[in-house]
């Protein structure tokens, strides 16, 4: 039964790429949010089963790969905690984020290829969490590094979009090499890359912090910073949102962007093999949330706002991975899908109420014109911001806050980082929030009202965003581990150094109380003085910082200096590739030599006689000179 | 004699459509297809027929020819031979199919030329004596050179006595090369032979058997090609007609990397492995020089021969690397990159045969006119940059997973070839289907006959990515046999936990 919840998606998928001309738009419905519903129905019934039976792990042989020489994978699905929790968010999640697009795309040419590719990506995502080898993993992960590249450049007129999606694929694409490289490796040292295998011979092959699997550990976090967009391999996303919105919720959001996070706490044996590299994923995390963080503040374009928060948000379970705490990191990869998720199709629902305007500035004052969608978008806005008590966002991003202090890898900096970026978090979310749904409207065209099927998808996110929170609880409100239990027997719990709930309180209390600074300073900026904001936007610093954080620190323009133009510039000045010149040059030669000697062929007797006597006379005084002297 | 009766087939189906051409042109395009299908049926049925094919050599046929010098019409086949053998009736079948509306001027000729290619790198598949070998080789060129030079483009006569003479030139210091082994080995044990059997394990100094290993290489690495030989190859498939650049790049290069594995790293083992870090550099220059100027090409076809200079590289990496996992990776990239570049460049010739242009520059937008070739492109294109799930992938995979434990700076320069694979790949799709319109085409979509050529590639690139077991277990055979044929050699340096190749058990002798 397990092969069906990931061939389910393919073969709706194939259905819709080879029937295009046949289906109507109601049979692509159908086939499209059919077929990822009964795989989400598929996951939840064989989950309550597996949980039931209490094993630890079940594993479905299909077939046999490849085999070549003592190389082996095979076609084999694994079920178990951690996998389950990543297919029930992509096929929930997706089945919701199917139903929106439904009304999305409804007007769109390209209907039918829309839910092909989406579809594929499920598949194809699904492959990617349930692979019981690392190869089968690579399958699913570059998969959905071509169904993102199809989408992010699915309205395929516009250059610029074609070029947003290249971006992406050859930038995750660098990642992806280093990731190859770590299964080379893999491969060589422990002769398998069946993952649960490797983990088991890791810790006899290598101790702590040998040379090689530290590199293993990097290579494999090179993978997954290019997927899931993390310093220094981040640039691409934010242009991925040239792409349809459904596409950003369920691709640039909620799911394929945290394979990397999914790698790592699969992987997690390795990562605590090397603790270099484990220092180096929270690093990574800490700062990339930081950077990511403040570009989202000064952002326009609305979904741009939530790519950059996306990247933030990402930055923390990051971090939580380096420090450790691998249940907390998939703890709130579960609540951002959900609010991450809502985020996008409520900005999406604005957008189309909009007539497709993106930019926040020309917003305004929606939330007397949309109701629903306003208080939709303000439940995830809260969960983001992580408004205590009430917010999923709140308990799982408070976890990694105080873990990133407590854990036996923690550190203050990564703390300061955390609650650093809890602040700009709550401040460029509600700066989105007002300037979209509050104060005057700035564009006098009147919005259209969402259809229900975009907006139940939403209700049930809005739920969820606020309920899946209190699966897990920290010890100073209630404790409930429910869902790191339910991960425990695949990741282990987190080592913790300080334990005290007076400072657990303590953390907490300043965490929530720079969520309101941050707020009541995005209120500030945007309703209350905005010409005030204005005055201190325009003094020169500021102003360079704004377009500096804009373009995401200008990682852009170094990469384009340092690798995209000399790339370019010497393919194009290589054009017609040099050492064909080496052999256009002997040519060339032959040929002069060639009309020389023709030269001197010309019908003429007196030349000949000439050349004969010149003969005759050099080898004379040869001979006169060899014999006489 | 079914060996025999292979290489005959099309070489009656040659004549015959020649001669029945001046009556009709179309019997002749169905004798054409009818000879090389009647092949294919043979070969498959030889494949189906092995089952598990333990075996080293499924067949073996000889008769004397010229015994004074110890010339023999020898044929044998092992794995290796009959995966490339249906590669070549496949393929063959499909560049008649491609040049159905494209060829009608000197219908029969052009198949005539077509058919004996065919001829002679189904015979460089399959003879097992040097002498033949070089007559096979160059069967191959000439009726290729008037292919190219009476079919093709605008610069056809230049990119013909381009690719003759680069060819020509190599094919000659083979030809020296195999005199030096006969001679070597008629002064060692006073047998004049040109048996492929008899003359493996031929004992002789060091610097000589580098010498004749070089004298092999370089007219295999030509024809492969390799960096710096590469560049008859660009002008070659651009000025090629559609069949002649399917040919071209599905089936002729294939023929340099078989003639490594089957003659210069048997025959020579240690010299080959005292050349293997340079060998493996040259692949690694191929694949990077080759993908970058794949990129800046302005012009279909010859961005795709390009991609062919890169892919080659995975070839000679992997063939060097000598394990088990690498070769069986190179022989995977032979077939996966014949149909993958065979199908790009039939694309290209059905595209041409629509807006009569082959310039990037002036296409785009072209995906709502024609979405199905978009989609039957994208596959190949994936196919081309290595995306799981299609045959490529596993070529590459493997490939770069042995070579990995041969040589690893390289390997990692290797992998990076992916990512340019990436960026050229990429670029195809969004010059051809993307962007805007220039002009509104008002173009059919594939037709019938189209589907018939495209269908075939399609599906087996998706097979031989998903279910690639046949054919590796099919190379498992011709593993007994290229083993044995290197059995003395001691492997490089391989890690602890990696089996080495084991000297194989297997007589070197083909069961008669």
């Amino acid at each position: 039964m397990l092969w069906l919840i990931p061939a389910l998606p393919f073969i709706s998928a194939l259905m819709l790429i080879s029937g295009w001309r046949v289906f109507t738009r109601a049979a692509v419905s159908i086939i499209g949010c059919g077929s990822i519903g009964v795989s989400a129905l598929l996951t939840i019934v064989l989950g309550i089963q597996f949980m039931q039976s209490g094993q630890t792990s079940a594993v479905q042989h299909l077939w046999e790969w490849m085999q070549a020489g003592n190389f082996s994978a095979g076609a084999d699905l694994r079920l178990d905690a951690l996998s389950l929790c990543f297919a029930f968010v992509i096929t929930f999640v997706g089945f919701l984020i199917h139903i929106y697009s439904t009304g999305y795309m409804a007007e769109d040419a390209d209907y039918g290829r829309f839910f092909a590719c989406m579809n594929l990506f499920v598949g194809a995502m699904l492959v990617l969490v349930l692979a019981d080898n690392l190869l089968l993993l690579y399958f699913g992960w570059e998969g959905v590094g071509l169904c993102s590249y199809l989408l992010i450049g699915f309205w395929y007129k516009d250059p610029a979009n074609g070029y947003a999606a290249r971006k992406a694929f050859v930038v995750t694409r660098v990642g992806d090499t280093a990731m190859a490289i770590a299964l080379f490796m893999l491969f060589q040292f422990t002769g398998s890359l069946q993952i649960q295998s490797i983990l088991d011979k890791a810790p006899g092959l290598w101790a702590a912090g040998n040379a090689t699997v530290v590199w293993i550990a990097f290579l494999l976090l090179g993978g997954a910073v290019g997927k899931s967009a993390q310093l220094p391999l981040q640039t691409w996303l934010p242009d991925a949102m040239a792409g349809p919105t459904p596409v950003s919720a369920l691709i640039h959001a909620a799911t394929m962007v945290t394979a990397g996070v999914y790698l790592i706490a699969r992987m997690h044996t390795l990562f605590e093999l090397a603790p270099a590299a484990q220092t180096g994923v929270a690093i990574v995390g800490a700062v990339t949330l930081l950077l990511a963080g403040c570009s989202a503040l000064v952002q326009r374009d609305i979904k741009r706002v939530l790519a950059y928060s996306t990247i933030s948000q990402i930055g923390y379970m990051f971090l939580a991975l380096g420090v450790g705490a691998w249940s907390a990191a998939i703890f709130h990869f579960v609540t951002h899908a959900f609010f991450k998720a809502l985020l996008f199709m409520g900005a999406g629902a604005v957008i189309v109420a909009m007539h497709h305007e993106q930019d926040m500035m020309k917003m305004g004052g929606l939330r007397k014109q949309l109701p629903a969608v306003y208080w939709v978008f303000l439940t995830g806005a809260a969960s983001l911001a992580a408004i205590p008590f009430i917010t999923s966002g709140f308990y799982s991003k408070d976890q990694i806050v105080w873990l990133a202090w407590s854990s036996a890898q923690g550190h203050t900096l990564y703390w300061v980082c955390a609650v650093t970026g809890a602040f700009l978090t709550a401040m460029y979310t509600f700066r989105m929030v007002f300037l979209t749904f509050f104060g005057a409207a700035r564009n006098h065209q009147h919005p259209h009202t969402p259809g229900p099927s975009m907006m139940i998808p939403l209700y049930v996110l809005a739920v969820l965003s606020t309920v899946a929170g209190f699966i897990e609880l920290p010890h100073t409100l209630g404790h409930v581990t429910l869902f790191s239990d339910f991960l425990r027997p695949m990741l282990p719990a987190v080592q913790l150094l300080q334990e005290s709930a007076a400072l657990e309180w303590a953390s907490q209390l300043l965490a929530a109380g720079l969520t309101f600074l941050g707020i009541y300073i995005a209120w500030l900026w945007v309703i209350r003085q905005p010409e005030g904001m204005k005055r201190f936007a325009q003094m020169p610093f500021m102003q360079w910082l704004r377009v500096f954080w804009m373009k995401g620190w200008a990682f852009d323009d170094v990469y384009n200096a340092l690798f995209v133009q000399p790339y370019v510039q010497t393919a194009r000045m290589n054009r017609r590739d040099m050492i064909d010149r080496i052999y256009t040059a002997l040519a060339a030669i032959t040929q002069w030599f060639h009309d020389i000697l023709a030269r001197t062929q010309n019908g003429i007797l007196r030349y000949y006689v000439m050349g004969v006597v010149i003969g005759a006379v050099v080898i004379l005084s040869v001979l006169i000179w060899k014999v006489y002297v | 004699m079914i060996l025999l009766y292979i290489i005959l087939i099309p070489v009656i189906g040659a004549l015959l459509s020649w001669l029945v051409s001046a009556r009709s042109v179309t019997l002749c395009r169905w004798i054409a297809l009818a000879s090389l299908l009647l092949d294919l049926v043979i070969v498959t049925g030889i494949w189906l027929d092995q089952g598990d094919g333990g075996k080293g050599w499924l067949y073996n046929w000889q008769a004397p020819w010229i015994p004074q010098f110890g010339i023999t019409l020898h044929l044998a086949m092992d794995g290796l031979s009959l995966v490339m053998l249906v590669l070549t009736f496949f393929l063959g079948a499909l560049s008649v199919l491609v040049s159905w509306n494209e060829i009608r001027w000197r219908a029969g000729f052009f198949h005539f030329n077509l058919l004996f290619v065919i001829t002679g790198i189904a015979g460089v598949f399959l003879t097992m004596d040097l002498f033949l070998f070089y007559f096979f080789w160059e069967v191959m060129l000439i009726p290729m050179y008037f292919l190219i030079g009476i079919w093709g483009h605008e610069r056809r006569e230049y990119a013909a006595y381009k690719f003759f003479i680069f060819t020509q030139a190599g094919g000659l210091l083979m030809l020296l090369a195999i005199l030096g082994l006969y001679f070597v080995h008629a002064a060692n044990t006073g047998v004049y032979t040109f048996n492929y059997f008899d003359l493996l394990h031929t004992p002789m100094a060091r610097s000589l058997s580098q010498w004749l290993m070089l004298g092999f290489l370089i007219a295999f690495v030509v024809k492969l090609p390799a960096v710096p030989f590469h560049t008859w190859l660009p002008d070659a498939h651009t000025e090629a007609p559609t069949a002649g650049s399917v040919i071209l790049a599905g089936l002729l290069l294939k023929t340099g990397a078989y003639g490594i594995l089957r003659f210069v790293l048997p025959l020579f083992p240690a010299a080959a492995q005292d050349f293997a870090p340079w060998a493996m550099l040259l692949g690694v220059a191929g694949i990077l020089y080759g993908g970058q100027l794949a990129y800046a090409q302005p012009d279909f076809k010859r961005l795709v021969a390009y991609t062919s200079v890169s892919h080659m590289g995975f070839v000679l990496l992997g063939a060097f690397a000598f394990n088990e996992v690498a070769y069986q990776g190179v022989v995977m990239q032979m077939i996966t990159h014949g149909i993958s570049t065979g199908a790009l460049f039939m694309l290209a010739g059905v595209l041409y045969e629509r807006i009569h242009t082959r310039e990037l520059s002036r296409m785009g937008g072209l995906w709502p006119v024609l979405p199905a070739m978009g989609t039957v492109t994208m596959i190949f294109v994936m196919a081309s940059l290595g995306l799981p799930g299609l045959g490529n992938f596993i070529a590459e995979f493997l490939i770069l997973v042995g070579s990995w434990q041969a040589n690893r700076p390289l390997t990692v320069l290797a992998a990076i070839g992916l990512v340019i694979a990436t960026i050229y790949s990429l670029r195809i799709m969004q010059k051809v289907f993307f962007g805007q319109t220039e002009r509104q085409f008002g173009l059919p979509d594939l037709n019938t006959r189209e589907w018939v050529m495209l269908a075939p590639l399609v599906l087996v690139i998706i097979w031989l990515g998903v279910y690639p077991k046949p054919v590796l277990k099919m190379l498992n055979t011709a593993r007994g046999t290229l083993n044995a044929a290197r059995g003395t050699l001691h492997v490089a340096e391989a890690p602890d936990n990696t089996k080495r190749m084991q000297p194989s058990a297997f007589s070197v002798e083909p069961n008669q």
